[in-house]
């Protein structure tokens, strides 16, 4: 009952937000041209779906984020398990990781756009790249954290070291990992909006960016809103995924 | 020592062989230059002062984005820490606007400022309000209730609360909000102008790449890599040292 009235509540603080945005404007207390109502910007979404000139833009730029971030992962995951199994790699290559990583991602695009033009390869490839970073060092710490005597039972046993890899130390490290790509899968909309934006490539980040250069606000907002979901599916999935798949861990080492 | 010496190997090696692969002409030096070119283009737009103006416009802007969401999001998260009810209240909202990728306001603010750092700067608030917010609230929510309750039944009002006991035992968790912001701030500010805002190195790479100076390009980039390095260690330090008090107090 508690949870139900809280519910309510939060559900009508936001109607009361939204009608407070439609009454601003409405009364156009902010020009119309730079903040259109609610219903405008929502049928102007409407007109997409009903015209079907939303899907196309929407699917190639989710193929572009799931494509970029599916291959981060595998290489992140693989790499960072190489580089935890030697001191000697870790020596070498940690400090080169962690002078790129808080660089900005999106800067890769220059380079890329000069090596591979202004291609979907070229989208990919920087979201494959700048996404990496949490994805690797997630891998090299959770496969660095996982317990001596677990790899020695598995030696014992007299498990071939792949089976060791996949049996004992993915699991192990699986939760870092995840947290790793969770971060990544936010990183992989954010620049694939920019790439798009500056690739002009169809996709969602080239629609908005071209509504705003025709002075088409609703389009805009309508725009930020399929954006919006489309952020909060992602990490929904990505949530879910992470749920489903550590249900195995005791709800104590959480965190 | 040690440990920096193995972790020069790796770049050192990287530069070497790129310089080997232009000289032996393996490598197009219209897309890759050469190590040398590079370093040079980086002396020459140091010296210049290119650099270094490019350089003021990007943090001038994420600082103006990162200090408005500072105020704004230490304010919303106080009050929300504390108050149970306005937290229930407005979780579905905050939850509605968080997962809207910052650089999908770029149009947005690309019409209401138009070009300039303000534009920047707006969305990079966007960005940094978020992260600031959450940590505040579990900062405010982690206070001792003691000492809460002392303010209560001394009778502080809730802004003196907030001023006097709340914000200040959550300082150390918010510092830490506003390092990552930090680091946040300088990302999307760059990012805003590679993407639209004509100006700062974010928008110095794009024009070298287009103009086909790509020793330029590669050397902005490293000066980027620089900067942010030395901005975050910059910003370790100076949290360690305002902290000490805080760290000191733990450790007895």
């Amino acid at each position: 009952m508690r949870r139900l009235a809280s519910a309510a509540s939060s559900v009508a603080f936001l109607t009361a937000v939204i009608a407070a945005w439609w009454l601003v404007a409405e009364t156009k207390l902010i020009n119309p041209m730079f903040l259109p109502g609610p219903q405008r910007a929502l049928a102007t979404l409407w007109g997409w779906i009903d015209s079907g000139e939303l899907w196309d833009p929407l699917g190639k730029t989710v193929w572009r984020l799931f494509a970029g971030w599916l291959v981060a992962s595998a290489i992140g995951i693989a790499l960072g398990a190489a580089i935890a199994s030697s001191a000697r790699a870790r020596e070498l290559l940690e400090p080169t990781a962690e002078f790129l990583r808080p660089l900005p991602a999106s800067a890769l695009l220059p380079p890329a756009v000069l090596l591979l033009g202004l291609t979907d390869t070229m989208i990919v490839t920087v979201i494959a790249f700048g996404t990496v970073w949490p994805i690797l060092l997630g891998s090299i710490h959770g496969f660095k954290a996982i317990d001596p005597r677990l790899i020695e039972v598995a030696r014992m046993l007299r498990f071939p070291p792949l089976a060791r890899a996949f049996k004992f130390q993915l699991p192990n490290a699986l939760p870092e990992i995840f947290a790793g790509m969770r971060v990544s899968l936010a990183l992989a909309l954010i620049l694939t909006v920019v790439a798009e934006m500056l690739s002009s490539q169809p996709g969602l980040g080239h629609m908005v960016l071209v509504a705003a250069r025709a002075f088409r606000s609703a389009d805009i907002f309508a725009g930020i809103f399929v954006l919006g979901v489309l952020g909060f599916l992602t990490n929904s999935l990505m949530q879910y995924l992470e749920a489903y798949l550590l249900r195995w861990r005791p709800a104590h080492s959480e965190g | 020592m040690r440990r920096v010496a193995i972790g020069m190997i790796f770049p050192l090696a990287v530069t070497a062989l790129w310089e080997l692969a232009a000289w032996a002409g393996a490598v197009s030096g219209d897309s890759f230059s050469r190590p040398v070119l590079v370093a040079a283009a980086l002396v020459a737009a140091v010296a210049d002062g290119t650099l270094l103006r490019q350089t003021a416009e990007t943090f001038v802007s994420a600082i103006i984005g990162l200090a408005i969401a500072t105020v704004l999001a230490v304010a919303a998260g106080a009050v929300l820490g504390l108050s149970r009810t306005l937290e229930r209240l407005t979780v579905l909202t905050v939850e509605a606007l968080r997962p809207i990728p910052s650089v999908a306001l770029i149009p947005v603010a690309l019409l209401i400022f138009g070009f300039g750092q303000n534009m920047t700067g707006s969305v990079v608030a966007f960005a940094c309000f978020w992260p600031i917010l959450i940590v505040t609230i579990s900062s405010v929510r982690g206070i001792d209730p003691r000492l809460i309750e002392v303010g209560r039944m001394m009778g502080l009002p809730l802004a003196k609360r907030i001023r006097k006991l709340a914000l200040p035992a959550a300082l150390p968790g918010i510092m830490v909000g506003i390092r990552i912001a930090a680091g946040i701030a300088i990302v999307v500010a760059v990012t805003v102008e590679i993407a639209a805002n004509p100006r700062g190195l974010g928008h110095g790479m794009i024009v070298a790449q287009q103009s086909l100076h790509p020793d330029l390009m590669w050397a902005t980039l490293l000066w980027l890599g620089l900067v942010g390095w030395i901005a975050n260690w910059g910003l370790l330090r100076l949290e360690r040292r305002w902290l000490r008090w805080f760290w000191a107090q733990r450790e007895a």
